[in-house]
């Protein structure tokens, strides 16, 4: 396939899909609760809503306020070029990939939380002490899983680690793989807000983590918000279908649409543990992480004995 | 050791986690049973050619850690009315951590262990190794009288897994003592489980405190 | 022969299970243990052919007839002791006592008779079994309590020992023989087995064995068991099941001998058993309740059998005597114990007092019992301490003889000051007990104990002499 094409390809399914997912999760979410809910296509249509409207802007912010969603939702878009979809060479490839990802990953963080603080609210100063502590938590996990997939092939380029070869690791080492996948799986739930550790439906304040640090953003900035969220979430559902899925033919008519069904699915899957399952206790919500990083552990600890 | 039973083994360690990470009663004595389960049938995943009187004895392991013990762990709760485990002695990140040292080390020092040569690459010892390291840290940093009976029942699978590497060689007498410690030892502490709710409020082994020097 | 002595009682337990009298049962006891006595005086000193069954699984040698002699005539005395304790008792029922009595004998016989090392396992693990609902005879709170600790304890230590089995059957799996239990193999084969499997084995069966034998540090079972059993449950438990333990323990050991494998075990036994006697000699100073006075001797007694062992030589025949002395002076003093709790109502020193006025044969004996048991001549266990410390000096362990008696020292005036505050001094107002008197019933089996505790200090007959010799002969066998 042509260069420009497949390029062409990967931004069009990395910037067009992710509002999709968020559709597919409450759709499944609905189906469940025996409704029909909102229609598949609701999130892109909120989108415009949103870029349409007027903000509201505190007077006690300041430029970081404004900071917080632009930078979320760069490093978002950057985040996604870094991903290698189904032909394995993402827009943005190189040795050590896989830590400006993470880097990249915090430092959206980063200003999302500092974005909050800078309202001066105690609700989203609590939201953001609570986000950050997790995410302390979940960034091992995911870290230690890019380890065992990177002793498993021998590089330290994304484009490695979850390229061809992949499929051929899993007949070695399918305990270490199934395990961390896993763990990415919970990390995935973490850092994209869902149930088991935050309620993206609630609307009592003292219960929420993620959405009450953007409480004050309105307007085009909560539509950065948004968007860069469900960038997010594609790109941490990337990272699990490409290894739950590690097909590559070589043949573009086969990997692509498998690929997309497996986003689909991982956003499904989403929908179904959010209406099965109930929120953990807040104090429970550190024991889940840390066993999330203890899998991953466990999946290096059986490649180096 | 066959290449089947590498699965069962690792999920089989992975269930030890989930005993000392979770709170709730019902899904830790769920997790043991699935462990126990698992650890009956792999004598058959490894020797499929056990025979009748094999296939007996995987069907009693299975049956009495799976189904029979489970019940009378169940039976306890609820007459003792208790659902959760307080906050024990070693909280649960750190029995949890603690955990997952003693199985790296486990891991880590089974291959300098000297093995006969079939086994050097088992799973099997260090897997052993690290369930019973998770049964003595439950039964010692536990508070509730449940939750140290799970801690001796994942003792106990730890040794019965490593009792798995004589199973070809040695008759099962050594399985089936496992078996009678394991329920007779289980059904009288159930027992006793059940005096205990009647004579105090709740199962709470702090309150047996009163004969002291 | 051998499955005679096994079934016989668990006969006997069927019959008093199923007998109706409440009143009448407790005479199914001595019944059944004259008769058990009697098999076994006929197999350790008539029977002219060496006893064994189940093809090699089972058999009595001379270590074995030694334990299960002390054991057969522990249970015939107490058994004696069983119809007037439990016609003071007559408001309980005494059908799962007086059964689940005889299984517990079948038990101990076991263990004294495998010769296969996971049986002795499984019988040691039915013994501990057995044994709990004796102790729960009084159905109380604190009973209660100290069942759940017996067990909880004992089978965690037996679970160990199921391991440290395991690991010994592998040490000869990896030395690349048949993989095996059995005692005459693993003896025979002993120089092979792989050393490091072996060491791990024994310390595992060490700690799980010792758990059972009541070694410090897992003795925290003991003073609640034995302070809260019946009298002549606690002398079971501390005459008879701590020695099926020790047994069990010299088994390994015997085999560690054989493989030139003892000085690691020695060290770590004479070790363990000064950190018993030192942990007892701590806790008897100050005790305030008699029964549980008598756990911590047990302790410290256990601790001077195993020390015993591990410093070898004449030491070991001195440690298979006093096996035999501290099981019968225990007798005495638990069934003495009993009457005089019965007598005062109270077990704490501030009630019980003046035993001697109140119970005056009781007190007598609770009093030569304590001279016994701290090793006073003219009786037994002073014979048997003596050997060892003389052992110890003379093969020039003198640390270790020499911590041996201080503790000695520091344990008799401990527990003197206990006994004799309770043996002296006024019987209390306040402690009555519905006027419990000496009887025949509750006073002639202490008599005999004591009578029996008084000939060993005196004169330890020929052919009992030859068998500790050879007993001790085969402990420090050597390839």
């Amino acid at each position: 396939m042509g260069m420009a094409l497949r390029i062409g390809t990967h931004l069009l399914l990395a910037f067009a899909l992710p509002p999709l997912l968020l559709g597919v999760i409450n759709k499944t979410k609905a189906l469940f609760a025996g409704r029909s809910g909102s229609p598949l296509l609701q999130p892109y249509y909120d989108l415009i809503k949103l870029f349409r409207k007027g903000s509201v802007i505190s007077e006690t912010t300041s430029w970081l306020f404004f900071a917080g969603p632009v930078v979320g939702l760069v490093t978002a878009a950057l985040a996604a070029l870094l991903i290698p979809l189904p032909d394995a060479i993402a827009p943005f490839s190189f040795t050590g990939d896989l830590i400006l990802l993470l880097y990249l990953l915090a430092l959206g963080r980063f200003f999302t939380a500092a974005a909050a603080l800078d309202t001066g609210s105690p609700f989203e100063g609590m939201g953001a002490a609570r986000e950050v502590t997790f995410a302390c938590l979940a960034e091992p996990a995911i870290f230690l899983g890019l380890l065992v997939l990177a002793k498993l092939s021998g590089s330290l380029r994304l484009a490695d680690l979850l390229g061809g070869s992949l499929a051929s690791h899993w007949v070695t080492g399918a305990a270490s793989l199934a395990l961390v996948l896993l763990s990415w799986f919970i990390v995935l739930l973490a850092e994209n807000c869902r149930i088991p550790f935050d309620d993206p439906n609630t609307h009592l304040e003292l219960t929420m983590i993620h959405e009450v640090m953007v409480l004050d953003h309105s307007g085009p900035a909560l539509g950065a918000i948004l968007y860069g969220a469900s960038l997010k979430l594609f790109v941490f559902s990337a990272l699990v279908v490409r290894l739950a899925l590690p097909v590559a033919t070589g043949s573009a008519l086969i990997d692509w649409p498998v690929f997309v069904s497996g986003l689909l699915g991982v956003a499904v899957l989403i929908g179904v543990v959010e209406s099965t399952m109930a929120r953990l206790r807040l104090t429970h919500v550190p024991v889940l992480l840390v066993a999330a990083c203890l899998l991953s552990a466990f999946g290096i600890i059986l490649l180096v004995r | 050791m066959a290449h089947a039973a590498e699965p069962v083994l690792i999920l089989a360690v992975a269930l030890n986690f989930v005993a000392l990470g979770v709170s709730r009663l019902r899904p830790v004595i769920h997790g043991v049973a699935l462990q126990g389960a698992l650890l009956g049938i792999l004598p058959f995943l490894t020797h499929p050619e056990i025979g009748l009187r094999g296939g007996l004895l995987v069907g009693g392991t299975v049956a009495l850690k799976g189904l029979v013990i489970p019940a009378l762990l169940f039976r306890a709760m609820r007459e003792a009315n208790i659902q959760h485990e307080v906050q024990p002695v070693v909280g649960f990140i750190a029995s949890l951590v603690l955990g997952a040292v003693g199985t790296g080390l486990a891991f880590v020092s089974a291959s300098t262990l000297p093995l006969a040569d079939e086994h050097t690459n088992a799973l099997v010892v260090p897997a052993s190794l690290s369930t019973v390291l998770t049964g003595f840290l439950m039964l010692t940093t536990r508070r509730k009288a449940i939750m140290q009976v799970v801690g001796y029942l994942i003792l106990e699978n730890g040794i019965f897994l490593f009792g798995l590497l004589l199973v070809e060689a040695m008759p099962f007498l050594v399985e089936i003592g496992v078996l009678l410690d394991l329920f007779t030892g289980v059904f009288v502490m159930g027992i006793i489980i059940h005096h205990i709710n009647r004579e105090f409020a709740a199962a709470g082994t702090e309150q047996l405190s009163e004969l002291k020097d | 022969m051998a499955c005679a002595l096994l079934l016989f009682p668990l006969a006997m337990a069927g019959i008093t299970f199923v007998a109706p009298s409440n009143r009448r049962r407790p005479w199914l006891l001595p019944l059944g243990a004259l008769g058990h006595l009697a098999l076994v005086g006929w197999a350790v000193l008539g029977c002219g052919h060496p006893v064994s069954g189940l093809g090699g699984w089972l058999a009595l040698d001379a270590l074995g007839k030694v334990v299960l002699g002390l054991l057969s005539l522990l249970f015939f005395l107490c058994s004696l002791y069983a119809p007037g304790y439990l016609t003071l008792r007559a408001e309980r029922p005494n059908r799962v006592f007086c059964a689940t009595l005889f299984v517990a004998l079948a038990m101990m016989t076991l263990v004294t008779l495998a010769h296969h090392l996971g049986l002795t396992w499984v019988a040691m693990e039915a013994t501990t079994l057995a044994t709990a609902p004796l102790l729960y005879f009084n159905h109380n709170a604190r009973s209660l309590e100290a069942t759940w600790k017996y067990l909880l304890i004992g089978s965690v230590g037996i679970a160990l020992a199921l391991f440290g089995s395991f690991f010994l059957a592998y040490s000869s799996l990896k030395a690349g023989l048949e993989p095996t239990l059995l005692f005459g193999e693993l003896i025979a084969s002993a120089p092979r087995l792989s050393p490091p499997w072996l060491h791990a084995a024994f310390v595992l069966l060490f700690v799980g064995y010792g758990t059972k034998m009541g070694l410090a540090p897992l003795h925290t079972w003991k003073p609640d068991a034995y302070g809260e059993a019946p009298g002549l449950v606690g002398t079971l438990l501390a005459g008879g099941v701590t020695s099926c333990a020790f047994i069990a323990l010299l088994r390994v050991y015997q085999i560690c001998h054989a493989s030139a494998e003892a000085d690691f075990a020695r060290g770590l036994m004479v070790l363990m058993g000064l950190v018993s006697m030192a942990v007892a000699a701590v806790f008897l100073v100050r005790q305030r309740d008699f029964k549980r006075m008598l756990a911590y001797s047990s302790v410290e007694h256990m601790g001077i059998l195993v020390l015993g062992i591990g410093l070898g030589g004449p030491a070991v025949y001195g440690a298979l005597l006093h096996l035999i002395n501290n099981g019968l002076a225990k007798g005495v003093l638990f069934l003495s114990a009993g009457n005089i709790h019965r007598a005062c109502g109270s077990k704490g020193t501030e009630d019980a007092t003046g035993a001697i006025r109140r119970v005056p044969l009781s007190g007598a004996l609770f009093l030569a019992g304590f001279l016994a048991i701290t090793g006073s001549p003219p009786f037994g266990p002073f014979v048997s301490e003596f050997t060892i410390a003389s052992a110890a000096l003379g093969s020039g362990q003198f640390v270790a003889g020499a911590l041996f008696l201080v503790l000695l020292g520091v344990v008799f005036v401990g527990m003197g000051k206990t006994v004799l505050s309770v043996v002296q001094g006024r019987p209390a107002e306040t402690a009555d007990a519905g006027g419990f008197h000496d009887g025949p019933g509750t006073g002639v089996p202490v008599l005999l104990f004591m009578a029996l505790v008084v000939l060993l200090g005196v004169y330890v007959p020929g052919p009992l002499e030859e068998l500790l010799r050879e007993a001790a002969g085969a402990v420090e066998v050597r390839r």
